[in-house]
């Protein structure tokens, strides 16, 4: 039952997915500009880390990528309720959770696939990093993916007024990505800041493909931003779910 | 043994200007195989009402048994047996007329075969052939509403229930579409609760009309009891007596248009 309606749906989604190469494409236009017209500024500064400055940058403008692309993801269940969709479905026995779980893989898909072409666009431009790690890297998208458009769909169930939607995304992602220094290590931050990004869960998670980007599997940082990341998607898909059962049940 | 009963249903939204009684406890049953017309003015709680016995929104009072399961105990069950076409119909502007149908009825459960042997049969059904693989956005009103009611339909519902089903249909369709809802109880013994402000369609189609206003139930009879209960010629002047919107008293001074 739920297998079933969760392949269901997220066969449809996919479909609408590929029906519009805009939505596929333009995620990663953002991160795409920073590897192209800031990447390079980077090449020459010490940035007082192992690695050069690709295998510094790509990692977090893959994060930055999930980030901004998950958390905007509840955007298509506010559009669904208006064209009543949503209760359309919810009428149906379908799955509750697979009302969730469809959309967070085909999520996940489109964003590991944008994580894909950035790579291979970063790879002419300097990248050199061992495929085990560039995989690694795509897990780790793939992560934070789900939790962050279970989160984002949550809550996008929970506002009354979908005007708020945008704005309050924006100042939950702004912060995140700062903190997180997805574009620069925080190796380079005063001490207040690097403590205060240790707060942040993404900031280990950057930390970990970085650490995978130059080969070291085997550390207690790449260890810990797996620790990190299944425990934040676990405990974001239980809130979701939650959600999505309380809010429809 | 009734195939829906409700004692007491009530649902009050909150909102920021305080809360909002939408319906304050309606009782009412419903026998199998009736077509109940349920009637009432704008903002009655009509929509509201079907919402709560559709699973779609929690009761704040009250209890309802949907085909013989309890709504609140066991929403699963009811939804297998109940369809139901929204106010404001239900269609994704991404899909196409097939794919719709396809998917409704594979949410139903149906193997990807039956489902898409059912689309045919249901567009058949509904004079939505020639349309199958025409986007939604492209359908005029009317066809869009007969494809909402085809997926409404799709796994042959006991119950089921249309929110205003006829509002935006021409003559025509509209006459077709009370001949189908007549066959599905004649032929299938479905029940039909349907919303609608057509007094000529709730005259000829319902078995019993339930009327409400203010969220409760004002009046209930069958057409012809409650015409004459009001010693009314119309239904019309019937309702507009029973919601107490009677007609306006002859006014000698000219109004200002
Ligand atoms: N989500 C909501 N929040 C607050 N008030 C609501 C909500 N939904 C409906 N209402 C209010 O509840 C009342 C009943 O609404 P409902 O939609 O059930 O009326 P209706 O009988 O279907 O009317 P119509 O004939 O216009 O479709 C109205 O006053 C409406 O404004
Ligand atoms: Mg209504």
């Amino acid at each position: 039952m739920l297998l079933h309606d969760t392949a269901l749906l997220f066969d449809r989604y996919a479909r609408q997915t590929l029906r519009s190469p805009f939505q596929i494409f333009f995620g990663a236009l953002m991160p795409l500009l920073y590897l192209l017209l800031f990447g390079p500024l980077l090449t020459g500064l010490p940035l007082g880390t192992e690695g050069d400055s690709w295998q510094i940058l790509v990692p977090g403008l893959l994060l930055q990528l999930g980030l901004f692309g998950a958390s905007f993801a509840g955007f298509s269940i506010i559009m669904e309720k208006n064209w009543g969709v949503f209760d359309r479905m919810r009428v149906t026995p379908v799955s509750r959770l697979a009302l969730l779980l469809g959309r967070v893989l085909r999520d996940a898909a489109l964003f590991v696939f944008q994580a894909a072409l950035l790579v291979l666009i970063a790879l002419p431009m300097g990248l050199r990093a061992p495929l085990a790690g560039i995989l690694i890297g795509f897990g780790f998208v793939a992560l934070l993916s789900v939790a962050l458009a279970s989160l984002s769909y949550a809550l996008a169930l929970k506002l009354r007024t979908p005007q708020e939607f945008g704005p309050a995304i924006n100042t939950l992602a702004m912060p995140a990505m700062l903190l997180s220094g997805l574009m620069l290590p925080m190796t380079l931050a005063p001490g207040w800041l690097d403590a205060l990004s240790r707060l942040m869960p993404f900031r280990h998670l950057v930390d970990a493909v970085r650490e995978a980007y130059v080969g070291h599997y085997t550390t207690p940082t790449l260890l810990y931003g797996v620790l990190v990341a299944l425990g934040v998607a676990a405990l974001a898909v239980t809130v979701g779910t939650r959600t999505f059962q309380k809010a429809i049940a | 043994m009734p195939i829906i009963s409700t004692a007491g249903l009530a649902r009050t939204f909150t909102t920021r200007s305080g809360p909002v009684e939408a319906v304050r406890g309606i009782d009412l049953t419903v026998r199998s195989g009736e077509i109940l017309g349920l009637l009432g003015p704008n903002g009655a709680g009509k929509t509201t009402t079907l919402r709560m016995l559709t699973t779609l929104l929690p009761p704040t009072g009250g209890a309802a048994t949907v085909a013989g399961h309890d709504l609140l105990r066991d929403p699963a069950a009811v939804r297998r047996r109940i369809g139901y076409v929204a106010q404001s119909g239900g269609l994704d502007p991404q899909e196409t007329v097939r794919s719709e149908l396809v998917t409704q009825g594979r949410l139903y459960g149906m193997n990807r075969a039956r489902a898409t042997a059912r689309a045919e049969e249901l567009a058949d059904d509904l004079g939505l052939t020639e349309l199958l693989d025409r986007r939604t956005p492209a359908l005029s009103g009317g066809q869009r509403r007969r494809l909402d009611l085809a997926m409404g339909l799709t796994h042959r519902p006991e119950i089921l229930f249309l929110d205003e089903p006829t509002t935006g249909l021409d003559p025509g369709s509209r006459t077709d579409l009370w001949a189908l809802v007549r066959r599905l109880r004649d032929e299938h013994g479905t029940t039909v609760v349907l919303t609608t402000h057509y007094l000529d369609e709730a005259d000829s189609l319902a078995d019993r009309l339930v009327v409400v206003d203010n969220g409760t139930v004002v009046a209930e009879d069958s057409p012809a009891g409650l015409k004459a209960a009001h010693g009314a010629a119309s239904l019309q002047d019937a309702f507009l007596a029973v919601t107490g919107r009677g007609p306006a008293p002859v006014d000698t001074t000219p109004v200002a248009v």
